[in-house]
Order: structure tokens, then C-alpha cells, then sequence
């Protein structure tokens, strides 16, 4: 082990020098996590994994709220006074140590009787005595571990979701009817006429009937449903000549063994379903730990502080709060409800209702909006509004957030499903009234004959399994897509619409500049420990900037709210601050953020803030510049403006300062002109564009945090890759347009047999599962092929 | 009474009774989550504080 990272959570370690056991450590956080685990023997956490843990965070009175009786109620899945079942969600879980850590939750605190991970969804089933342990206790001992529970508004009430396991039914069962039914048929496949046989075919076939019955009725009822569905609103989809090839299937093999003309297709009705069942579980894989459907509910917080009259605190439910209450909001919590700053100094993160990442200074009398969140101490508020009248509430009212973008979308299957559906239908009548001219004891069977073999099983595989395939490697590289539909959308996109903060810039770091008169080493080291005191954002990033320097401890330090900070260090005096603050004029009006630096009121210089562009941005932009539109719409200033023409392509279009509506409507303008619309955002402003939008991508620094209603979440570090993300969804169009070719050339094949008349049960039971391999096959190899050219 | 009597209804009954367990098993959430199980199987040895189990534990992220 290297000794420069922190044998906890893996962070530089340079600057600080705690080392326990002999080993280094980031912070006391991490080191008192590593106590916990050596005192109880748990130490095996760091054998599993290289430095696996995260910080624990500071969380004095955040969960207060899990004191209230009716909270704790709503959240818990089993009570009895004693015993308590509980689900939390916890982000952090990450890797195999956080699975065995969590289920070794018992040598911790012994009231956890079972604690049961589910790492797919990132949640934990704790099972605990309440007489022992409290819930905020227990949570309060999760986070002292680095395994903070994410609970929030969306968690209240809704506990008891149930679990649709229905098509894991459907799709055991037509599994188990078609091996059963495959047993049964094969001794008729070979058709000899053999005395035990002979004695048996009836018993055998009816057997195979009651097998086939739970799966016509109850595994590929969707397919009815949906065909009649189709049929209602006059659309014919994929799934009306699946119902009419299952329905024709069984009617015509009932009549066969009712009058002993054969066998019958039970074996082909059974794998017919079952496959297709295959292709939809297998199209079902969705991440379960992300949400594509956030609306504010899940950002907020469940309970907040209430001060009341007599000045003392209570926990009560966001619902709850009325206008006129009096709260108290901690320092990282979220504001809930519009309200006026009464006590405290606030500096406000409007980032997740903004995607601005500057903070905003408040001073008391000041109105505060909902979806702030307080970064500096406490402060204390009075309501407004209550919860569901708030601006950030309201922005969710709006229609865009209600209509199904993927009922309105024709998806490419249905689109060519059809011009079959109506070329099997003339074909058939063709040749039926054909053989009615001809011989007309063949006509009947000719016409089940080829709806049979005409139904487009493989051609329904094809849009599945490639999707199904496209999906898991996109979310290998960290694109994680809603659904199959997403794809095909994206392969439709001509124009791109980015958001600048937060999506084309990058969060984390800044680009600071310097101009001024040079300072001494002694003024820098000054500068440096004036900073030092201040937690205001740009302090912050301007003393992570600084060359290492001496830090001196000042005599005298001073913050002046929302002007700046001012220390004294022996004779020399400090002012860092807004240009009037250090006493210089603005002489020009300069769009970026600055910092001004003057000593001993002498005008030293400026520290110029610029937004830092992610990796890769221009070379991304250049490769897309030929396929799309591109346009830039900026809730910003357009101090940025010469910086990204610099940059970026010459066509692209830029526009600043456009609130969360002009967004909406100015992509709803271009869709009625026709535009295939993809969006690129962030923050909750760009919600409403991100959801009217033909496909809405959130880029996320941290998938498991936060974005915003979407069809697509993409991890930040992957945003340069986008054109090669977009290119594969075009990609897998062709691979399912070749596959429908495949599937066509083996119901040419079939019909021939079909509208000859020579359809035979064994024929078709070769047949069908031949061609919906074979597509299969031909799609996972060609998407894998596709996938394996993505960085 | 034909064997195959008796041959037929021993199938079924065993088919039925692997299919009453299928179902038994997903009602019971087996099938929720397919990756946890996979991990935790290795833990069973984790008294023994030995650093072997480190090369089968590649899953990162």
C-alpha cells in the first residue's frame, strides 16, 4: 500500500499527517470509521476491498425528525412495538466490502437482529428490537460508519410498494409447458405407425392441450390485451399478428386432436410464447438503483425543524408546514417552502433548482425559494407558502411532466409490423381462396397454415434483444438509459441542445486568473491565511489554488457578509472582497466573478473566476457539428460568450440568459418545426426542457445523487464519448433492420411450405425455434461487435 | 392398468412439483436481486482473516 492515500476512502493524504495502527489516514472522519471497525474485529472490510470507505459526515440534528412518532410509522415496513423492519437507502454501496460491512451490522450494535443487502437497488433490510435501539440511533450509526441512509419526501407513505413479479410468472410457466410439451410431441414426430404409439397419441395429445391452456390464457395475454388494444385505436402493432398466430395456433391443434386429423402445434405454440416472453424479460433489465421519474419529492427532506412560540423545537412533516410557522434550517439542509430569512446568515445553493453553482448571500427580510439549500450555520425562517404552492412545486404542475413520451413514439417494430401484418392477411386470402378453386378440403388448413408460420417471432426478438444487448453496454460506459424506446429516439436526433453550467462546464474545478500588481510572498502568505477562515465558496476555491505558503495566525480577522473578509497579520492589512469592498471602482462592467485583493488599501489586483470546460468538449463538438444542429441555451450571463465562440464550432448557436420556461418553449418551437430535439442538462431548471425534449440526457458528476426527470443519465466523466453513444444507437437501427431481413427470408421459406399446403407439426416446430435463435444470435453478436469499438 | 400410466403421472407430479417450488421461490423475492447472493456466498469464511478472497472480488463500482 502506497502511503499517500488514505487507508479508509482512498483520498490524498498529504496534507495531513494522522496516522493510527501505522496507517495514514485523510482525516479524523475516516480515522474514528477505522476505530469503530478494529474495536469490533471488523477490520476484514479493508481485506475485500483497497480503501473502500467514505468520510462520514457531519449530521448534528439532521435526522431529529425520525423523533416523530407518525414519521417513523410511515417509513417502516413491519412493527410491532418491538421488533422493527425498516428499508433505507443508502447511495454509498458500492462494492463487495459495503455488502459485507452492512450484513455485519450485529457485531456493531447487537439490537440489529439480520440486516439484508440488495445491491442492485442499493438498499438495506434491517431487522432491529426498538426497545434497544431508536431508528435515529440506528441511522445515526449507519452514517458514523460512512453509510449515510438517503431518506427523503418520496419515501413517505409509499413503503409499501408492491413488487411485479408477474412476468417472471408468465415466463416460468411457458418455460416449463414447452419443455414438458416437447417431451410429449416427440415420439409423433417421427411418424411411424407403431401399436403402443398408436394406443397412447390420444392421451399424449391431450396432455399437451391442458399444458398449453395456462399458457395461452395467462402467459400471452399481454399480447392479446395489447393487440386489441392496437386494433381499438386502429394501429396495427407487432403484437396483433402474434395474438392471431398464438389464437390460430391453439384453435387449429384443438381441432386437430378433437378429430384426430394430428398432433397439433402445441409444441410451437408453447416456444412461440416462450421466446417472446424471453426477448421482454430481456428487455426488462433496467438499473433499479437509478430513477428516470425524480420529481422534487425525492430531493426533499421528510421532517424540519419547527421553532415554536415559546421557543422551543419541534420535529413535524414537510406536509405539515403552514404558512406563518416559524422554522429552523441547519446548516446543508434544503429550504422546503418559500419563506423570509428572520435570523442567521444565509448563503443559498440554488444549484439544484438553477444549475448556478455560485452561491447567493441573504440577508434577513429577504425572500428565500424553495430548493435551497442554507451552506453557512443555521438560520431561521418564516413561511411563505406551504409545500404544494411553492415556486419549485409549482414548476412540476406544468402539462410536459405528465404526457408518456414513449406511448406517443412509433417504435420501428410496430412501424414494420404494419405492412406485414396486411402482407400476411392478403397473402393468406389469396391463397386460401386459391386452394378454395383448387381443392377445397386444403383450403382451411393452407389458411391457419400460414398465419402460423407467419408469426413474426423472430421479428419481435429482433427489437428486443438488440436493445436489450444496446442497453447493458451503454451502461457499462456509464450511460444509463431509461428504456429500449430511448434508443431509437436518440438514433432519430438532428438537433443537440446543451446547457452550460453543469453540463458543458465542469462543477468541481474553476479556472481562476490572476492580473494586478505582483504580490510578496509575505502578502501571499497572508492572503492565504485570511482565506483560511472563510468558508464562502470562492474563498474556498481560491485558497485551494494558492501555492503552498506559511501559514501565519493573524491578529486580527474580520468577515463582512456579502462584501468580503479582512484580516491583519503585524503591519500589513488585508481586504479580499467585491471592488467597493477594497476600495477600488469598477472601471469596466466585467460579466465573470472576481475576487479583488488589496493591502494596506493600496489596490493590489483581481482573482478572475472562469468556468472550467469539461474534457474534451471542443473535439466533441467538432465530431458532432457535421450530424446536428448544436445550440447552447444558458440560464447565465453572457460573460462566458467569447470564451466558447473561441471554442466551439462557428455554427453554433449561443444564447444567454433563458429562464426555465424560455428553454421549454424554445424547444417545443423547434419540434414543431420538425426537430428531433435532444437535450442536455442538469440542474431542476432544466427539467422542463429535459422532459418536452425528444430524448432528455441529465449529466450527473455522481450517478446516485441527483438529476432531474429524464430518459437518460450520463456520468459526467463520460461526456466526451457522447457522439460515439449517439453513433451506436444508429448502429443498432441497422442491426435490427438486418435481422428483420433474416427473419423474412425464414417466412419465405415457411410460407412456401404454408401456402403449399405442406405444413407439417415437426416442420414447424424446427422452424420457429431455428429462426428465433438464429436472430437472436445474429443481434447479440452484432451489438457485442458495435459495443466493442465505445471507449 | 398400463405402466405408462403410472410413468406419465410420476412425470407430471415431479414437473408440478418443481414448478410449485419455482413459484415459491420468486414469490419469495429469490429472483429480486440477482447480483447480492453472488457476494455474499464468499463471505462465509470471514472469521478467517486471511487476504485470499481479495483476487475473487473484482466487482469495483
Amino acid at each position: 500500500m502506497e502511503h499517500h492515500t488514505c487507508f479508509h476512502c482512498g483520498l490524498n493524504t498529504k496534507d495531513s499527517e494522522i496516522l493510527f495502527d501505522d496507517k495514514p489516514f485523510c482525516c479524523n472522519g475516516c480515522k474514528t470509521v477505522y476505530e469503530i471497525f478494529s474495536a469490533n474485529d471488523l477490520t476484514c472490510y479493508y481485506d475485500l476491498q483497497k480503501s473502500p470507505g467514505s468520510t462520514p459526515k457531519e449530521i448534528e440534528g439532521k435526522y431529529n425528525f425520525l423523533e416523530n412518532e407518525k414519521i417513523i410509522e410511515k417509513l417502516l415496513e413491519f412493527n410491532d412495538g418491538k421488533t422493527q423492519i425498516i428499508t433505507l437507502y443508502i447511495p454509498n454501496i458500492h462494492c463487495s466490502s459495503c455488502i459485507w460491512i452492512l450484513e455485519n451490522l450485529n457485531k456493531l450494535h447487537s439490537a440489529v437482529s439480520s440486516s439484508i443487502v440488495n445491491f442492485g437497488k442499493k438498499t438495506i433490510r434491517i431487522t432491529y428490537n426498538a426497545e434497544t435501539i431508536s431508528l435515529k440511533d440506528l441511522v445515526i450509526l449507519l452514517n458514523s460508519i460512512g453509510y449515510e441512509p438517503f431518506i427523503s419526501l418520496d419515501d413517505y407513505g409509499t413503503s409499501k410498494k408492491n413488487i411485479d413479479r408477474s412476468l417472471i410468472y408468465k415466463l416460468g410457466f411457458a418455460g416449463f409447458a414447452f419443455g414438458n410439451v416437447m417431451f410429449l410431441s416427440f415420439p409423433e414426430y417421427f411418424e411411424v405407425n407403431e401399436f403402443w404409439l398408436e394406443q397412447y397419441k390420444p392421451l399424449f395429445r391431450w396432455l399437451m392441450f391442458s399444458y398449453s391452456i395456462p399458457v395461452v390464457f395467462y402467459s400471452a395475454q399481454e399480447y392479446f390485451i395489447s393487440a386489441f388494444k392496437g386494433l381499438r385505436s386502429k394501429i396495427l402493432n407487432i403484437d396483433v399478428p402474434i395474438a392471431l398466430g398464438v389464437f390460430v395456433l391453439f384453435i387449429r391443434s384443438t381441432v386437430e386432436i378433437i378429430f384426430d386429423y394430428g398432433s397439433g402445434f402445441f409444441d410451437s405454440l408453447t416456444g412461440l410464447v416462450f421466446f417472446l416472453l424471453l426477448g421482454k424479460f430481456f428487455q426488462q433489465k433496467t438499473y433499479t438503483f437509478l430513477s428516470f421519474e425524480r420529481d422534487y419529492k425525492s430531493y426533499f427532506p421528510i421532517g424540519i425543524t419547527k421553532i415554536l412560540p415559546n421557543g422551543k423545537e419541534e420535529s413535524i412533516q414537510v406536509y405539515d408546514i403552514e404558512k406563518g410557522d416559524r422554522l429552523l434550517i441547519r446548516n446543508e439542509e434544503l429550504i422546503p417552502v418559500d419563506c423570509i430569512l428572520i435570523k442567521g446568515k444565509a448563503h443559498i445553493d440554488y444549484s439544484f433548482v438553477t444549475g448556478e453553482s455560485k452561491t447567493i448571500s441573504k440577508n434577513s427580510g429577504d425572500k428565500l425559494f424553495a430548493g435551497g439549500k442554507q451552506l453557512d450555520g443555521s438560520i431561521e425562517v418564516d413561511v411563505l407558502k406551504s409545500v404544494e404552492q411553492s415556486y419549485l412545486t409549482q414548476l412540476w404542475s406544468n402539462d410536459v411532466f405528465k404526457t408518456d413520451k414513449e406511448a406517443v413514439f412509433t417504435s420501428i417494430t410496430n412501424k414494420i409490423s404494419k405492412s406485414f401484418t396486411i402482407a400476411i392477411l392478403s397473402i393468406a386470402f389469396i391463397s386460401t381462396s386459391y386452394w378454395l378453386l383448387i381443392d377445397s378440403s386444403k383450403a382451411l388448413n393452407v389458411f391457419t397454415a400460414i398465419l402460423i408460420i407467419a408469426c413474426p417471432c423472430a421479428l419481435a426478438l429482433s427489437a428486443p434483444f438488440t436493445f436489450g444487448n444496446i442497453l447493458r453496454i451503454l451502461g457499462m460506459k456509464k450511460f444509463y438509459l431509461k428504456n429500449a424506446s430511448v434508443i431509437e429516439q436518440l438514433a432519430k436526433i438532428d438537433t443537440i441542445i446543451f446547457d452550460k453550467t453543469g453540463t458543458i462546464t465542469a462543477n468541481k474545478d474553476t479556472s481562476i486568473s490572476y492580473e494586478g500588481l505582483e504580490l510578496s510572498e509575505d502578502e501571499e502568505s497572508i492572503l492565504k491565511s485570511t482565506l483560511r477562515g472563510s468558508n464562502h465558496p470562492l474563498s474556498r476555491a481560491l485558497y485551494d489554488l494558492l501555492n503552498e505558503n506559511n501559514i501565519v495566525t493573524l491578529d486580527t480577522y474580520e468577515e463582512h457578509l456579502g462584501k468580503g473578509i479582512e484580516g491583519k497579520y503585524k503591519e500589513t492589512q488585508i481586504k479580499i472582497g467585491s471592488a467597493p469592498f477594497v476600495g477600488y471602482a469598477t472601471e469596466s462592467v466585467n460579466l465573470n466573478t472576481a475576487v479583488h485583493v488589496s493591502t494596506n488599501n493600496n489596490y493590489k489586483g483581481k482573482f478572475t473566476f472562469y468556468n472550467a470546460y469539461r474534457k474534451g468538449l471542443s473535439q466533441l463538438f467538432n465530431k458532432l457539428k457535421t450530424h446536428y444542429d448544436l445550440v447552447i441555451l444558458s440560464g447565465d450571463n453572457e460573460g462566458e460568450k467569447e470564451n466558447l465562440t473561441k471554442l466551439l464550432p462557428a455554427k453554433t448557436k449561443l444564447l444567454f440568459n433563458q429562464k426555465p420556461e424560455d428553454k421549454l418553449e424554445y424547444i417545443k418551437y423547434h419540434q414543431s418545426e420538425g426537430a428531433n430535439v435532444l437535450m442536455i442538462g442538469d440542474g431542476l431548471n432544466d427539467a422542463g426542457a429535459l422532459a418536452q425534449s425528444n430524448v432528455g440526457i441529465a449529466i450527473s458528476e455522481n450517478v446516485n445523487v441527483f438529476s432531474p426527470a429524464c430518459d437518460a443519465i450520463l456520468d459526467a466523466s463520460k461526456f466526451n464519448q457522447l457522439f460515439g453513444y449517439i453513433k451506436i444507437t444508429k448502429t443498432a437501427i441497422k442491426i435490427i433492420k438486418w435481422s428483420f431481413l433474416l427473419s423474412f427470408i425464414y417466412n419465405f421459406i415457411g410460407l412456401y411450405f404454408a401456402v403449399s399446403g405442406q405444413l407439417s407439426p415437426v416442420f414447424a416446430a424446427i422452424l420457429m425455434p431455428l429462426s428465433s435463435i438464429s436472430v437472436v444470435a445474429f443481434t447479440t453478436l452484432a451489438t457485442n461487435l458495435a459495443g466493442k469499438k465505445l471507449k | 392398468m398400463s405402466v405408462i400410466y403410472v410413468m406419465l403421472a410420476a412425470s407430471v407430479v415431479i414437473a408440478v412439483i418443481f414448478f410449485v417450488v419455482f413459484i415459491l421461490a420468486v414469490k419469495s423475492g429469490q429472483f429480486d436481486d440477482s447480483y447480492t447472493p453472488s457476494v455474499r456466498m464468499l463471505f462465509e469464511d470471514e472469521l478467517v482473516k486471511e487476504k485470499s478472497n481479495k483476487a475473487t472480488l473484482t466487482k469495483q463500482d
